[in-house]
């Protein structure tokens, strides 16, 4: 006996809306289908057949169609397209059959135009089919609670029995109130304030849930209606203690909890570092931890041996196709973007890049490096090697092959050959220097000669 | 004719002169012939111009006249009177623009005449290298965090698992933050290697059921959660798909898990200030990766009050007094609050950051006892950044695009003055 009128119609299409949209995961989890009960007879089935076997007219449609054709139908509509593959590749579809075989719906797609919702309609038929049994009771019974008001007779409805394909019955909606035991003391230890049960009791009111108090075990027994499936534990009731409160009239103290303030290691001779290098006349740049694989190889020159970089599954764009496995890349686009600046132009960066590892639990690891890089009429080469000099000094690191740091002459795609080095720290390669590569520059648009130094900061560091 | 013949090419100029002065009178009836008249003959510019011969200028009109006639033509002489000025020296001397080491060796400065100095230009360009603006606002943050005696985590690590980032932390399975729209999952490294077994069975069922088997070295009570669950099956290879992390807590989580596996417990305090990412559409205050701000503090019987009183004394070593709470939800916390402080320039209440109180069901799985509470909360740091800085696009700050100019010109970073 409910009573449409235009905006109780458009609410409670958009109600399924937004429900199909949150918790029932875009009708992945759950599907809801209301139909006009007087068009159809009851007992319903809910059944599985091959798409050819299924014929129907779907909503607003005049002729009858099979299952295949309504999916190709749908393939270009905006709304719907988005939800055919969550059926499409199985070889049976659902679908739901009243007495007299007229299909009411194939969920998660689309009802059928028989038992469509007008305004005219009196009696309404909820369906809920889902993939997640907990989500459809909860999704049925907050439409149910909430439409309900409209009904002739306002909150009633009439249950029905679902008998599942293994004889197991069920009445829905459940529709039941559940209880949730909180201790007072619990409670007043959350919010903060010296409660009496009775006066969380009043405040629970407030939040339209009711409760008793047990004196024996100083705890409130508190009914959850069913519109209430965010209520789990005793901590959710204290919450709307706590909101019946007022949070802002708590009164507010500082934890007595006593510590001691501590750095971390990496961080703190990271920090001292950048003010090091900022000192000595670089400009400190910040740049994006994702890049493209072209940034990191083909435009360095350099070959992937799949075993360096991380790569993402899902990229928006190509900037993002994996996690940078060291710095030049940004401190390059950087260099590029700053070309009108007055030359020369030194920039730096102390920051983590990622790479695959397969000693830890992740597969994965950040590692520090530092990043410099000098542009001008000449590449600063001598610049960027002084550069190193002066940061070896600043970590109390000398220059000697056994004990400290050390250059050797190395090839790079990314350098110059004949100007590109490799550091050694006691004897381990722990990073490059160098005069880049006109090509590397010519990929990366900077029309004046560069040179630049990429080093690991973990042993030079001891951190 | 014959006027003509005698007087050449004067003899129009003339005439003319003539008739007009009435010197001559013509007579038509005689056939065009000239006739003396009896005016007397006084030629008024000969004597002008005998007269200005002389140096004798006629009056202005008449000079005009014969201007006009370009007999008198008007010559400009300028003329110098010279004499020895002030600073007359035998020999020329330059301006010295600085006093240089030859003058005071040789004590020419005393002598030397000194350029005046432009005070309303710029001096030179100092030069200096310079940190990066984000960065030095992080400074300031790490540095009241430890003034409040907090300890940093180790954050180092973006790639994480979906346990740690969404499980442990009793974020459900099917959230809508998991999907591929607003997560980077990866696909090398795809999954994760190991999760720490036991604690994986707990979190299941506390996830499944509600509850699990509490207990530890710190609760020795086991005392149940007694919570209603996702009630809902919970997939391990779900949990095992690696991400990028979407939010620091998922590294607190593990700080927390650790802590809970001491055999007697310490309160702590804990911060992190790192890179987190997030597959969102990017707009003029978004991009794909920020940095975010977490402080909690874990000890026993923390109410809602601690947690606030924190956050009013974090704020406040910020600059911003007026702190307000008001209810919100965050899938690990409950109760959840969201942070406001009034903002004088306009006029209102604007939103600062998240906070809440972490739900048993992620603490008691660790291994914590029932009265232990953690408090936490967070904000970004690129927004009060680019409050402080007055930068309205994101990509003005963070990323290659950055005007390298803007980071040599940012000033000090004052939070509070």
């Amino acid at each position: 006996g409910i009573q449409f009128d235009n905006s109780r119609y458009n609410s409670f299409i958009e109600l399924q809306d937004k429900l199909h949209e949150n918790i029932c995961r875009k009708r992945t989890l759950v599907a809801i289908g209301t139909h006009d009960l007087d068009t159809i007879e009851g007992p319903f089935s809910y059944e599985a057949l091959p798409p050819d076997q299924i014929q129907f007219a779907p909503l607003n449609q005049d002729e009858k169609m099979t299952a295949v054709q309504i999916m190709e139908l749908y393939e270009k509509d905006p709304k719907l397209k988005q939800y055919l593959h969550i059926i499409r590749s199985s070889p049976i579809y659902p679908v739901i059959y009243d007495k007299n075989r007229t299909v009411l719906s194939m969920p998660p797609i689309i009802n059928g135009d028989h038992s469509k919702i007008s305004l005219e309609t009196k009696n309404v038929l909820i369906e809920c089919t889902a993939t997640d049994p907990m989500r459809a009771k909860i999704v049925l019974d907050t439409l149910v609670a909430m439409f309900s008001q409209y009904c002739t007779e306002p909150f009633t409805c009439e249950d029905l029995l679902v008998v599942g394909h293994d004889g197991k019955e069920e009445y829905f909606p459940d529709l039941k109130e559940h209880f949730v035991s909180a201790g007072v003391e619990y409670i007043n230890s959350i919010v903060g304030v010296p409660l009496q049960p009775s006066e969380q009791i009043e405040l629970l009111k407030k939040m339209q849930l009711n409760a008793e108090h047990d004196a024996g075990s100083n705890t409130l027994k508190v009914t959850i209606p069913p519109t209430r499936h965010d209520i789990l534990q005793a901590c959710d009731v204290a919450e709307d203690v706590a909101i019946a409160y007022g949070y802002n009239n708590v009164p507010r103290k500082v934890p007595s909890t006593n510590t001691y303030g501590k750095q971390l290691p990496l961080n703190k001779i990271s920090d001292l570092l950048r003010g090091e290098i900022a000192q000595a006349g670089f400009t400190e740049i910040l740049t994006f931890g994702l890049c493209s694989h072209a940034e990191a190889f083909a435009k360095l020159n350099r070959q992937d041996d799949g075993q360096t970089a991380v790569t993402l599954a899902n990229p928006k764009t190509l900037e993002f196709e994996i996690c940078r496995p060291c710095l030049l890349p940004g401190t390059l686009k950087t260099m590029s973007n700053g070309q009108q600046m007055p030359k020369p132009i030194r920039i730096f960066e102390i920051t983590d890049v990622v790479l695959k590892c397969s000693d830890n639990d992740v597969g994965a690891m950040n590692r520090r490096h530092l990043c410099a890089m000098y542009g001008g009429m000449s590449s600063g080469f001598e610049v960027t090697h002084g550069l190193l000099d002066h940061i070896m000094s600043m970590l109390d690191v000398k220059l000697d092959a056994k004990d400290g740091y050390a250059l050797a002459e190395a090839k790079d795609g990314a350098f110059f050959d004949g100007r590109c080095a490799k550091v050694l720290y006691k004897g381990e390669e722990i990073g490059l220097m160098g005069t880049l590569h006109p090509s590397t520059l010519e990929a990366f648009d900077i029309p004046f000669p560069c040179s630049a130094l990429e080093i690991r900061l973990d042993t030079v560091t001891g951190v | 004719d014959e006027i003509e013949k005698l007087a050449g090419a004067m003899a129009k100029v003339g005439l003319s002169q003539c008739m007009q002065s009435k010197w001559l009178r013509i007579d038509k009836d005689q056939g065009g012939k000239y006739f003396r008249t009896d005016t007397a003959v006084s030629d008024a510019v000969q004597q002008q111009l005998s007269a200005v011969v002389k140096g004798d200028f006629p009056p202005k009109p008449e000079l005009e006249k014969l201007k006009r006639r370009k007999l008198v033509q008007a010559a400009n002489y300028k003329t110098y009177s010279v004499a020895k000025g002030p600073d007359y020296a035998p020999q020329r001397a330059k301006a010295a623009t600085d006093i240089t080491q030859e003058m005071m060796l040789d004590g020419s400065w005393k002598s030397a005449r000194f350029k005046p100095y432009n005070f309303a230009a710029l001096g030179q360009d100092a030069g200096a290298g310079r940190l990066h603006p984000l960065l030095k606002v992080r400074a300031q943050f790490r540095e009241i965090f430890l003034e409040m005696g907090f300890e940093e985590m180790p954050t180092n690590r973006f790639v994480e698992t979906s346990f740690w980032n969404f499980d442990a932390l009793f974020q459900p399975q099917a959230h809508p933050a998991r999907d591929m729209q607003d997560t980077f999952f990866i696909k090398d490294p795809a999954n994760c290697l190991t999760i720490p077994s036991g604690y994986l069975d707990k979190v299941k069922a506390t996830h499944e059921v509600g509850d699990c088997q509490t207990g530890g070295p710190q609760d020795p009570a086991a005392t149940p959660i007694k919570s209603l669950g996702y009630r809902n099956t919970w997939s391990e290879a779900e949990a095992k798909k690696n991400l990028l992390r979407t939010h620091t807590t998922a590294i607190s989580a593990q700080m927390l898990y650790r802590l809970a596996q001491e055999k007697e417990f310490s309160p702590k305090k804990y911060f992190s200030i790192d890179r987190v990412f997030r597959n969102e559409t990017l707009d003029a205050t978004h991009l794909a990766e920020f940095h975010q701000i977490e402080g909690l503090v874990v000890d026993r019987n923390l109410a809602l009050g601690d947690l606030m009183g924190m956050i009013e004394k974090f704020f406040e070593k910020l600059g911003l007094r007026d702190i307000r709470f008001k209810p919100t939800y965050n899938p690990y916390t409950e109760p959840s609050m969201e942070i406001f402080h009034w903002h004088e320039g306009l006029g209102k209440y604007v939103e600062i950051g998240n906070s809440g109180m972490f739900r048993p069901e992620m603490l008691r799985p660790m291994g914590f006892p029932e009265d232990m509470q953690c408090i936490a909360w967070g904000l970004s740091l690129e927004r009060p950044t680019m409050i402080l800085y007055k930068i309205d696009n994101i990509r003005d700050l963070f990323g290659h695009k950055v005007d390298l100019g803007m980071i040599k010109t940012n000033p000090i970073c004052r939070l509070v003055k």
